[in-house]
């Protein structure tokens, strides 16, 4: 099952290898699901919410990253809006941005911050 | 008057540049070669691709037909062993005489081995020619070990090979350093450091004075400082000799250190007789490099017209891939000109060694040196080539990127004598002309001037040419594919055709910038899947891919995916259809036929994959690529096996079709369709490809479309048997691939390729543009890499990890609604709320 480690309110959600470069994966953080990415080696994880509000799915995870200009972006794979990674922001509608969480790595493990 | 009777003798890469050249003029002339190689021109350049596996046949640069065809007179394997000059006849060793009005030397060179005793042992080997290649191979099987004599750079292209048969590779060196003629003492030291790394062993100012039986291996090589080295082979390559003897026996002046000396118009000390290539020598100076080679043969073929050119030497830079280490040489490298001046940086951490040559005055550059790094070649070389002033601090060329450096030399700054493409000596000039008499585009370009067609290393220059011009003229253009890549889909292919690339952040750190986004990422990783055909899942590749090709299944409106396994040709046996209905009641998935003859199973969640696939391939299916830019399916008609009006067996060849190019990714979906006869219920004239049965052999259509807007394809070859049908197909889709745009279906392909269906044909069955088996071989790559990337995945526990909805938890996405509508379940709508059916796992 979820095995939540959990120190102050960080919650370590996977493990740093899980995450292959400029890919994402979905953790579920409490009831929430969370889309957490790597852009390359070495560099930040961001984390943003996992459902497409354009798509209306969980699919954020499954997106293609990248950058718009000095914008760090996921793609949606369903219609291909983008969302900063950084602020949640989806570049082609404002009204349709996403939550974004506090992230870290921690100790080889990637940590969500909960009530972030 | 008769014609003029021209003889060639040699057959090499400028032997056989000579008689392309020449047989393009107009003039009236009887050409005859004579090659002492039993083969036709082939590319020596490229010799070591034959141990990455490349045919040797691959490296062909003409073939006997085409000379025929040509009206050319070719003999092979039959040297010539005299010239007389009285009679002006050149004899054979089987004893055959030709006349000649004009004599055409191009016998080349023969590497050199020096004077060791024991030389001539078996075992001891050299480096030159396809059948040398044959007896390397045959001398290193079931060994372990083996030298190659002579550091410089075919010496350290050899070592790769013997590196690349599986041999603990030595190099042995009488200089005191690598590659001395190209690099300096700072370059040569970071090279050495960097193919050390490698695995390669280097042994440099050592001289070799004797060969004699090893111990624990067959030889041993005794050095002159009293060490010594065991190996079962030894390779000389330690710089070639030209073959001039015909010449000498013929009394025409040779050089001091050999070559047939010729004057600026490549001919010898008889005015009837030229010399051309690595057996000529001009001002006691041997240009070792095919392109000078090139520049002597043209000069040489202009001497018979009214158009005298004349050759006046050539630049000996150089830019190359060497064990996969990049190294630049340009002019003056050692800095040999009196008061140069050089600026170096090395970085030992990230291997990068780069030094530049400057005047006494510092205002022009003189030469160059870089190892590690070569993407400044082309600028300095530009900035050395035509003289153009230095800006003031030019050490910025060298210096890592900071603010305020140098900018790369932009096209304005070149001037209209600018040698843009070396291989078919394009100018700046040129290209210019090209653009304003209505080239606006790369492929317009390539067709008018060449330019590019060779390596392809100028293209990105070529390009920025081309555009400024057409900036210049008012025309804006922007065929950028995203604003991480100033290049277009083709530009792109012929980089990673040119440099062999193999992955996405090799072209992002060379050729793009920023982090890539979802338009250059997929057509990237399918332009490498097109050439390269690895594993598409592989860690560095997985990135690239849409959701669909990284969980191998289209993905639907609300995030599960579609499972479609390939059915060939449509046919299917009723075990493996009542195994479709046994999985797709399992999981409950929607089930529908599609119009490509197979059948689509919908919403299967992401954890359910890889057991639905387990299923699937343990029935014999494999995956379908309905996910992929990719072959989906040849869809046929059930032809002569059962069909009262079949002409032939249209299921057979669907699924011979079908079976060939599965699994080829392409700049867009394809389709293929089989009919048995000109009924043509397979509707093969809507696919890309399309194939019907007629009495006398199969006609091919190509470039129909069905979908948004509909194409009928044209008649491209009528009447074919299977093979040539076969070899107009892959030569078809290779060309698609490296020409098209993103996202381009075939028909749309067409309709703006310049020539349109004519160019097409003239490409693919007359091999106008010489790639006919560049093309196949490309093809023959793919077919040998195919793998179901779904069996692939299944025996990766790493891969399937992914399979899961978090990687956090087994729970699955609480928010699928479904509702069931005749039977089946399918996506509920949001206004649906009562019966809706959550799923439960």
């Amino acid at each position: 099952m979820i095995e939540d480690v959990i120190v102050d309110d960080w919650v370590k959600v996977c493990e740093t290898s899980d995450l292959i470069p400029g890919t994402g994966v979905a953790v579920a953080l409490g009831k929430e699901q969370v889309a957490v990415f790597k852009l390359r080696k070495d560099e930040a994880v961001y984390a943003i919410s996992n459902y497409d509000p354009i798509g209306k799915a969980n699919v954020l995870s499954r997106g293609i990253t990248g950058s718009v200009g000095d914008k760090i972006v996921v793609s949606s794979p369903l219609y291909k809006q983008h969302f900063d990674l950084k602020t949640g922001e989806c570049l082609e509608d404002e009204d349709a941005s996403v939550k974004t969480y506090a992230v870290r790595v921690h100790e080889g493990g990637i940590q969500l911050q909960y009530n972030s | 008057m008769s014609k003029q009777r021209i003889v060639v003798v040699g057959n090499g890469m400028v032997g056989h540049h000579y008689v392309e050249t020449l047989a393009a003029t107009d003039l009236d002339v009887e050409i005859t070669v004579l090659g002492g190689e039993t083969r036709p021109a082939y590319d020596r350049v490229h010799l070591s691709e034959v141990f990455d596996g490349k045919k040797p046949e691959e490296l062909s640069m003409t073939t006997r037909e085409h000379y025929k065809s040509l009206g050319i007179t070719a003999h092979f394997g039959d040297p010539v062993t005299a010239i007389n000059r009285d009679s002006k006849t050149v004899t054979t060793e089987l004893g055959r005489t030709f006349v000649y009005d004009k004599l055409i030397m191009a016998t080349g060179s023969y590497a050199f081995v020096p004077p060791i005793p024991g030389k001539d042992a078996k075992h001891c080997l050299t480096y030159r020619t396809i059948d040398d290649l044959g007896e390397i191979k045959a001398s290193a099987k079931g060994v372990k070990k083996g030298v190659v004599v002579g550091g410089g750079l075919l010496g350290l292209e050899c070592a790769n090979a013997l590196q690349n048969l599986g041999l603990e590779s030595h190099v042995v060196e009488f200089a005191p350093a690598l590659m001395g003629v190209q690099l300096d003492e700072g370059g040569s030291k970071m090279l050495r450091r960097k193919i050390e790394g490698l695995g390669v062993h280097i042994h440099t100012g050592k001289a070799t004075s004797e060969i004699v039986e090893g111990d624990e291996h067959r030889l041993r090589m005794n050095f002159a400082d009293g060490e010594h080295l065991e190996t079962d082979l030894i390779v000389f390559s330690a710089g070639i000799r030209p073959y001039d003897q015909l010449a000498r026996d013929a009394g025409l002046e040779v050089g001091e250190r050999g070559g047939i000396v010729i004057d600026y118009h490549c001919r010898t000390t008889d005015s009837d007789i030229y010399a051309v290539g690595e057996c000529a020598t001009l001002g006691n100076f041997i240009y070792g490099l095919v392109a000078p080679g090139y520049r002597m043969a043209e000069a040489a073929v202009s001497q018979l017209t009214e158009e005298k050119v004349s050759f006046a030497g050539a630049d000996m830079s150089t830019k190359l891939k060497l064990l996969g280490v990049e190294v630049g040489s340009v002019g003056d490298a050692h800095g040999r000109t009196e008061g140069a001046q050089c600026y170096s940086y090395c970085d030992e951490n990230a291997e990068v060694y780069k030094s530049i040559v400057v005047s006494k005055d510092n205002t022009k550059l003189l030469g160059a040196v870089l190892v590690g790094d070569t993407s400044e070649y082309d600028t300095l070389l530009q900035y050395m080539l035509n003289e153009i002033d230095l800006p003031e601090s030019p050490e910025a060329f060298i210096l890592p990127s900071v603010e305020g450096a140098a900018p790369a030399l932009g096209a304005d700054a070149l001037p209209d004598s600018a040698m843009v493409c070396s291989c078919y000596a394009v100018t700046k000039g040129d290209l210019c002309n090209a653009v304003q008499e209505g080239a606006h585009t790369m492929g317009a370009i390539k067709e008018v001037t060449s330019a590019s067609t060779g390596c392809g290393g100028c293209a990105a220059l070529a390009k920025q040419v081309m555009d400024s011009e057409l900036l210049k003229l008012g025309v804006e253009v922007n065929n950028d594919i995203c604003e991480h890549f100033a290049h277009t889909r083709q530009e792109l292919v012929d980089i990673v055709r040119s440099t062999k690339i193999k992955t996405f952040d090799e072209m992002l750190e060379k050729h793009g910038k920023g982090h890539g986004c979802e338009i250059c990422k997929p057509t990237i990783g399918s332009i490498l899947a097109s050439y390269w055909n690895e594993y598409v899942l592989k860690e560095e590749h997985i990135a690239l891919q849409d959701t669909n090709d990284i969980f191998l299944g289209n993905m639907q409106k609300d995030g599960t995916y579609s499972v479609v396994p390939r059915v060939q040709g449509g046919e299917i046996t009723p075990e493996k259809l009542i195994v479709l209905g046994e999985v797709a009641k399992e999981f409950d998935l929607y089930t529908k036929i599609t119009g490509g003859q197979r059948i689509d199973l919908f919403g299967a969640q992401l954890h359910e994959l890889p057991t639905i696939w387990q299923k699937l391939i343990d029935a014999g299916f494999e995956t379908g690529h309905a996910y992929g830019k990719s072959l989906r399916t040849a869809k046929s008609c059930v032809g002569s096996t059962w069909c009262r009006y079949g002409v032939d067996d249209s299921v057979g060849l669907a699924i011979n079709l079908e079976n060939r190019y599965k699994g080829l990714r392409t700049p867009h979906k394809f389709k293929l369709g089989v009919s048995g006869c000109t009924r043509e219920c397979a509707e093969a004239q809507s696919k890309d490809i399309g194939v019907i049965a007629t009495e006398t052999g199969w006609n091919l259509y190509v470039c129909g479309n069905g979908g948004m807007r509909p194409r009928h394809a044209d008649l491209f070859a009528s009447d074919l048997d299977e093979k040539t049908l076969v070899k107009y197909i892959d030569r078809f889709l290779m060309f698609y691939i490296r020409t098209a745009d993103r996202l381009q279906r075939t028909s749309v392909w067409l309709e703006n390729l310049e020539g349109g269906l004519d160019y097409l044909k003239a490409v693919v069955i007359d091999d106008s543009l010489n790639i006919g088996s560049e093309l196949e071989g490309e093809m023959a790559i793919n077919i040998e890499n195919y793998q179901c990337e779904w069996k692939t995945t299944i025996d990766n526990d790493e891969r399937l990890k992914r399979f899961n909805h978090f990687i956090n938890s087994p729970e699955t996405d609480n928010s699928l609604r479904y509702v069931k509508e005749r039977g089946q379940r399918r996506p509920a709508r949001e206004d649906e709320s009562e019966d809706v059916i959550r799923l439960v796992s």
